[in-house]
């Protein structure tokens, strides 16, 4: 009896003390500082941007910035569950055309085969060659799968989270002239790394500009 | 013809002109400033920054919202009912003058000296129940609808322990008068209501927060529920008004909480003016403090609250207040 009568009271008192606990929480929010920037007068640090899944951008070869790193497996094309990726491919030339067919016995005869190849191949090693790849972001759904199915880590999620376009179109994104420009787009530390076509899309420029006007003006 | 001179204008219909219009400009300067104000406490509570843009930290931001809405268009939903459409938003915000007539900001500055201030306050209040069900009833809208249902059934909880929590602290002061209860009272703390009366304090403030019908007791309005409870419909001035009202009912509440419990105008040092006007915006701090705390109460909830917890609890307290006024 005794139970019963005192039970909802002291369940009520706990409810109370929850009650200023959770007004300390938001108290306690409301001194520290602000998580926001204020967009066009600041923009996210490299440091926030820390395993962001921007859109997919190739990764170059350490000591050529202009060349990718990619095979042209295909792996990639093959695995995306949107089909967004399109490789174009350039096989290597006819001496290594021939040796194809001892390809296929590279599996029981390893020996042969390299020395053939070796001696037919042309100085660049005689690999298939990626001459384009297009990514359709709109369809891209950043499942990463293509990021983990990479044999050669050529694939990586940019950071660049200032994409935006007029059109649809403004979003289909030739990532090999996107590594082409990548040299001369902004280094990752000062900000958002060159968009599909900067030229149209790179939002930079013009808040850099606002900035010294919005100074101003307030 | 009488002669302008001959004419005999009362003292107090002067002071009720002027203090109609003193409180029309209080209203419109105070809804705004706590619009930024509660947007401001919103964001810093979210860790952002709030209305930032429009003007210096954002501090035009109400006023161009309030010319926005002052420049759209008035829409009158198909089916709704015209007179209790638009009539709701009138009876919403008219009453609000009133509330606040007898209320002492500071020593001898009220509009209407009356020994029934309080009364006229808890009557008067109760209108905007009404207005909401106007407007619930007259948009031919479900959630408008619902929204008007919850707020009568809000009101049937909240306003019984806020008589009793009132009526403690009016059968100790011995008077309805709200400058004789604050002249009861003194300057320091220890001096005043909230001293003598915790329990009534606590229950009153409850009970201001779901009058003015705030989180966690905003159930009409209930947005993300009933998109915006019985204002959905309303456009420009219509939800204005019903806006404004909403503030300068919240101002009401904190105005006559510092009155009752608080020592009014009175504070430590020097009395005046100031003091009152600080413990107002103190209170609403703590209301939009609580707003951006607590998640909204269900509709038992409210009604378990009100009638499981805090009418017996100001029946105690009301009781306890007789016996001590008796034998002291």
């Amino acid at each position: 009896m005794r139970a019963s009568l005192f039970e909802p009271i002291v369940e009520a008192l706990q409810g109370l003390k929850s009650l200023v606990v959770g007004l300390r929480i938001t108290g306690r929010e409301f001194a520290k500082p602000q998580r926001t920037v204020h967009y066009p007068r600041q923009v996210v640090g490299d440091a926030a941007l820390q395993g962001y899944r921007g859109h997919i951008e190739l990764v170059p070869l350490e000591d050529d910035a202009q060349t990718p790193r990619c095979i042209a497996c295909m792996q990639c094309e093959r695995i995306c569950p949107s089909n967004c990726i399109r490789l174009k491919v350039e096989k290597p030339a006819k001496p290594a055309k021939a040796a194809q067919p001892a390809e296929d016995t590279v599996d029981t005869d390893t020996v042969t085969p390299k020395t053939k190849r070796t001696a037919d191949m042309p100085k660049d090693g005689g690999r298939k060659k990626v001459t384009a790849f297009h990514l359709d972001y709109t369809l891209c759904s950043l499942c990463g799968l293509c990021v983990q199915v990479c044999p050669v880590v050529s694939l990586r999620h940019s950071a660049n989270l200032y994409l935006a376009g007029p059109t649809r179109e403004a979003f289909h994104l030739d990532l090999l002239a996107r590594l082409h420009r990548q040299p001369e787009a902004p280094a990752p530390g000062e900000g958002p790394r060159g968009g599909g076509k900067p030229e149209k899309l790179a939002p930079r420029k013009p808040f850099v500009k606002k900035d010294a006007e919005g100074g101003e003006g307030v | 013809m009488i002669a302008l001179a001959d004419l005999q204008i009362p003292g107090a219909f002067v002071r009720l002109v002027v203090a109609l219009a003193a409180l029309a400009a209080f209203v419109g300067v105070n809804g705004m400033l706590l619009v930024y104000l509660e947007r401001k406490v919103a964001g810093h509570i979210q860790r952002r920054p709030g209305p930032f843009e429009v003007g210096p930290h954002g501090i035009l931001q109400a006023v161009a919202d309030a010319l926005k809405l002052v420049g759209k268009q008035l829409v009158t939903p198909k089916g709704a009912d015209w007179l209790l459409f638009w009539g709701a938003p009138v009876v919403s915000f008219m009453p609000v003058f009133l509330l606040f007539l007898p209320i002492e900001f500071g020593p001898g500055l009220y509009g209407l000296d009356t020994n029934l201030g309080l009364l006229l306050i808890l009557a008067f209040a109760g209108l905007n129940v009404l207005a909401l069900c106007m407007a619930g009833w007259g948009s031919n809208n479900k959630w408008a609808l619902l929204g008007a249902a919850r707020a009568v059934a809000q009101s049937v909880a909240y306003e019984i322990p806020l008589l009793l929590a009132v009526l403690a602290i009016a059968a100790m002061a011995g008077t309805l008068h709200l400058g004789e209860i604050v002249a009861r009272q003194g300057s320091w703390p220890w001096q005043w209501n909230v001293a003598l009366q915790p329990v009534a304090f606590f229950i009153y403030f409850v009970c201001s927060v779901a009058e003015t019908n705030r989180a966690p007791f905003d159930l009409p309005e209930a947005e993300s529920e009933l998109t915006a409870g019985f204002h959905t419909e309303y456009p420009g001035m219509g939800f204005g008004l019903f806006f404004l009202a909403e503030y300068a009912e919240m101002i009401v509440v904190s105005a006559v909480g510092a009155t009752l419990f608080l020592g009014g105008w009175k504070g430590p040092l020097v009395d005046g003016v100031w003091w009152f006007l600080f413990k107002i915006y103190a209170w609403l701090l703590v209301m939009m403090w609580i707003r951006w705390t607590y998640p909204r109460v269900r509709f038992d909830q409210i009604l378990n609250l009100c009638w499981k917890w805090l009418i017996p609890l100001a029946l105690v307290n009301l009781l306890a207040t007789f016996v001590a006024l008796a034998v002291v």
